[in-house]
């Protein structure tokens, strides 16, 4: 190890692509019992494009941060065998590899767009004279056409995703990875930061690692999939068509999207008479500003009829007020102007402006669930805290248990009763959070983005129950941008933006 | 406008470097706490009045930045006169309250003490970018980057607390536990979120912390600095301008007789 010669210095000279070699591989996280990763063999040679697929808690992400050298050092896990990036050790091939992560908000470290491409360059010790350039031809390789002092937290998350990738390409590594870098993004981000990718690789012919549930994204870029194996090891690994289709039915049932086996969508039978429930008229939506008294409006005329057995979708591109109807329609923000009345149907005695009901009137006639799973959990346990609304209700100790056990089995959390709803995974906290509206039987039920990030399993759960409880009388509405969840569900579309509901046919194509 | 992008408008003192302003801001600060009296404050005040209009704030900008200020000042002021110390002839009582010269002096000597240090803080402050600040007590004050672009880096996550808040709020309402249980119920509704922010907050810490090692960050490498931060002869100026504010303004006072060794 001694005498092997130190890195070419990352300023000057040509990118020269990496090498990876993985020798019975294997990582176990500080206080963890099981392996993440064990008995990995590999070897990637330098240029290629790969696709690194594997059910959740496959060790996907372990190895990204491995190859990366963010893993952390004896304190943080054990390490066995030996993960080699052109013949070192991953730790210490530092400015070698780049790696961008899902959440395209936590990934921004500076305030201005040029200052935060730099940053990496900076930390490499580049010479002042060449980190310039350097950041002028990274952004304009992931074609964000900004200028250097644009301030950072303007940009959407496409932009904030391109942003982190300039980061990482004015580096100029040898390795590039992508852990679900599109996760996060509208259809038109992905598309933006898929080709930026492409772009930059063309150009480097830098070795490339992405990880992705979205088979169609990639598959036209990469040339090799590799599939980890749960249990340790290599499931398959080939040329992306062989491998999509020989293992297609596999992957597929771990919550990979293979774009020839798409999820099947659920048959509707839908209800009739279907009563209103809510009625949207002329309405104006906006939130209060922190330290304002009047609600900045971000969407205004909005006439929407939300009907029992009916799933209307609301869409339009990001920054339209997509969220802020959602949250408005859910009676958890005051109307900025106009009038929002529930039908004595659900108002069932009470005042009709469901801003004016008080919060635990709320549960039985809007349930709302957040774009952020983690925004709505209140307890320490998935058990207590599915408890909560049924508890708020004053429902008796028998009938608050019984709902909770049913939901639990229902949406496959039996085996995580104890578990902190923190420590779960991204499609449970998904379920966690449907399953805690349903505890209080609410007859409109309001979702944020409910299929953002979902793997196709998830999905698939996701949208079977929501067809059953369209088939049990529930009006829905879902902000998203999930065609293939429109396909499923909707009967209505509302495109912010546009004067009408657009009527879509109901339910299966 | 944003906390970390601030709208600086092209000034004189602007283009200073920010450690310089820091240094001013504090001599003035160190001189004016070692006495409480109204004359050294209040010539301070005066000399700094005059650099105030070289700022760059709009009119309408330094109110609003300074409107904290010029409401602490008076508050301080009244409350010394009120309630402070009494000495010297007595000008007004009210059951226990009692107005004296002494206490009238003292109050006057705070409230000016509190522009007098305030208003220069703030208005430094809004004319300074924080990486800019960053830049300059990593390069020219030499701070560990670590712990200056830790601390910068960290800065940004303060505007995603206020989005997290809200959510949480809103959600609390939707979960049926938004509202009602007295103080109690209240005092639940704002711990319950807090210790979820907290939760979310170290998450979203420790995945930036990630993805700025991913970037090379924090190893024990020399490191290079692409936006430089010098200090030029304005700030070397700018400097002697604070030493000059304190050393007259502790001369005056000294000469009328009214400057008061706190510590003596």
């Amino acid at each position: 190890m001694l005498d092997t010669p130190p890195f070419p210095a990352a300023h000057g000279g040509e990118i020269r692509a990496v090498q990876i070699r993985a020798r019975d591989w294997g990582w176990r996280h500080a206080g963890r019992h099981d392996q993440a990763v064990s008995g990995l063999d590999l070897q990637v040679m330098p240029g290629e494009r790969v696709l690194l697929l594997g059910a959740s808690g496959a060790g996907k992400s372990t190895l990204m941060h491995a190859l990366a050298g963010v893993l952390g050092d004896a304190e943080d896990g054990d390490e066995t065998g030996s993960l080699l990036i052109d013949g070192r050790r991953a730790a210490e091939a530092r400015g070698r590899v780049g790696l961008v992560l899902q959440d395209p908000d936590s990934q921004v470290v500076l305030a201005r767009v040029g200052d935060d491409v730099a940053f990496g360059c900076e930390n490499l010790a580049v010479p002042r004279a060449e980190i310039w350039p350097r950041v002028r031809q990274a952004l304009t390789e992931v074609g964000l056409d900004l200028p250097l002092d644009h301030p950072t937290s303007s940009l959407s998350g496409g932009q904030k995703q391109r942003l982190a990738l300039a980061g990482v390409l004015a580096m100029r590594p040898g390795l590039l990875l992508l852990d679900e870098p599109t996760a996060n993004l509208d259809p038109t981000g992905v598309l933006e930061v898929r080709d930026a990718v492409v772009r930059s690789l063309d150009h480097s012919g830098a070795t490339f690692v992405v990880i992705e549930h979205r088979v169609e994204v990639w598959q036209d870029v990469v040339d090799r999939v590799i599939v980890l194996d749960p249990a340790g090891g290599v499931l398959a690994d080939g040329p992306t068509r062989e491998i999509l289709s020989r293992q297609g039915e596999r992957l597929a049932q771990a919550g990979v999207w293979v774009p020839a086996l798409p999820p099947r969508f659920p048959t509707r039978s839908p209800i009739t008479p279907a009563p209103t429930l809510l009625r949207a008229e002329g309405l104006a939506v906006g939130r209060v500003p922190f330290g304002r008294r009047a609600a900045s409006v971000v969407a205004a005329g909005i006439t929407l009829n939300l009907r029992a057995g009916t799933a209307t979708v609301v869409t339009g591109p990001n920054g339209a007020g997509k969220s802020t109807l959602a949250l408005t329609l859910a009676g958890l923000l005051k109307p900025a102007a106009g009038t929002l009345q529930a039908s004595d149907t659900l108002a069932a005695g009470i005042v009709s402006e469901p801003h004016r009901w008080r919060s635990q009137q709320l549960l039985t006639r809007i349930g709302t669930v957040f774009q952020d799973p983690e925004h709505q959990f209140l307890a320490p346990t998935v058990r207590a805290d599915l408890q909560i609304g049924p508890r708020a209700l004053g429902l008796s100790q028998a009938e608050q248990t019984s709902r909770v056990d049913e939901l639990m089995h229902r949406l496959r959390l039996d085996h995580l009763a104890d578990a902190n709803p923190f420590t779960l995974s991204g499609g449970e906290k998904r379920r966690m959070s449907v399953a805690t509206v349903l505890a209080t039987r609410p007859r409109l039920l309001v979702l944020d983005e409910p299929t953002f990030g979902q793997d196709s399993r998830t999905w698939q759960e996701l949208v079977i129950l929501l067809a059953e409880l369209l088939d049990e009388g529930i009006a829905l509405v879902a902000v998203t941008h999930d065609a293939q969840f429109i396909n499923a569900l909707a009967d209505e579309e509302y495109r912010l933006g546009m004067p009408d509901p657009i009527r879509l046919g109901t339910g299966a194509p | 406008m944003s906390l970390l992008t601030p709208t600086i408008r092209p000034s004189v003192v602007a283009r200073l470097n920010p450690v310089a302003k820091l240094a001013v801001a504090l001599i003035v600060s160190c001189a004016l706490l070692l006495s409480i009296d109204w004359v050294s404050a209040g010539v301070a005040l005066l000399l700094e009045a005059g650099l105030l209009l070289w700022c760059g704030l709009s009119a309408r900008q330094f109110w609003l930045r300074t409107a904290p200020v010029w409401i602490a000042a008076p508050m301080a002021m009244i409350t010394t006169v009120l309630y402070g110390e009494d000495s010297g002839a007595l000008l007004w009582q009210f059951g226990f309250i009692s107005v004296t010269e002494g206490s009238a002096q003292l109050g006057l000597a705070i409230g000016l003490r509190v522009l007098a240090i305030g208003l220069p803080g703030i208005v430094l402050l809004a004319t300074t970018d924080p990486t800019d600040l960053a830049d300059g007590l990593a390069q020219v004050l030499r701070l560990p980057a670590r712990f200056v672009l830790g601390g910068l880096a960290g800065l940004r996550l303060v505007g995603m607390f206020i989005e997290d808040w809200h959510s949480l709020t809103l959600a609390r309402r939707a979960r049926g536990v938004g509202d009602g249980g007295g103080p109690r119920g209240a005092a639940r509704r704002f711990f319950g979120p807090a210790f979820s922010l907290l939760v979310i907050s170290v998450r979203r810490g420790s995945k930036l912390a990630t993805a700025m090692e991913a970037r090379g960050f924090g190893s024990d490498e020399p490191r290079t600095w692409a936006r430089p931060s010098r200090v030029r002869a304005a700030d070397a100026v700018l400097v002697g301008i604070g030493f000059a504010i304190a050393g007259i303004a502790t001369s005056v006072a000294v000469w009328a007789e009214t400057w008061s060794f706190i510590l003596a």
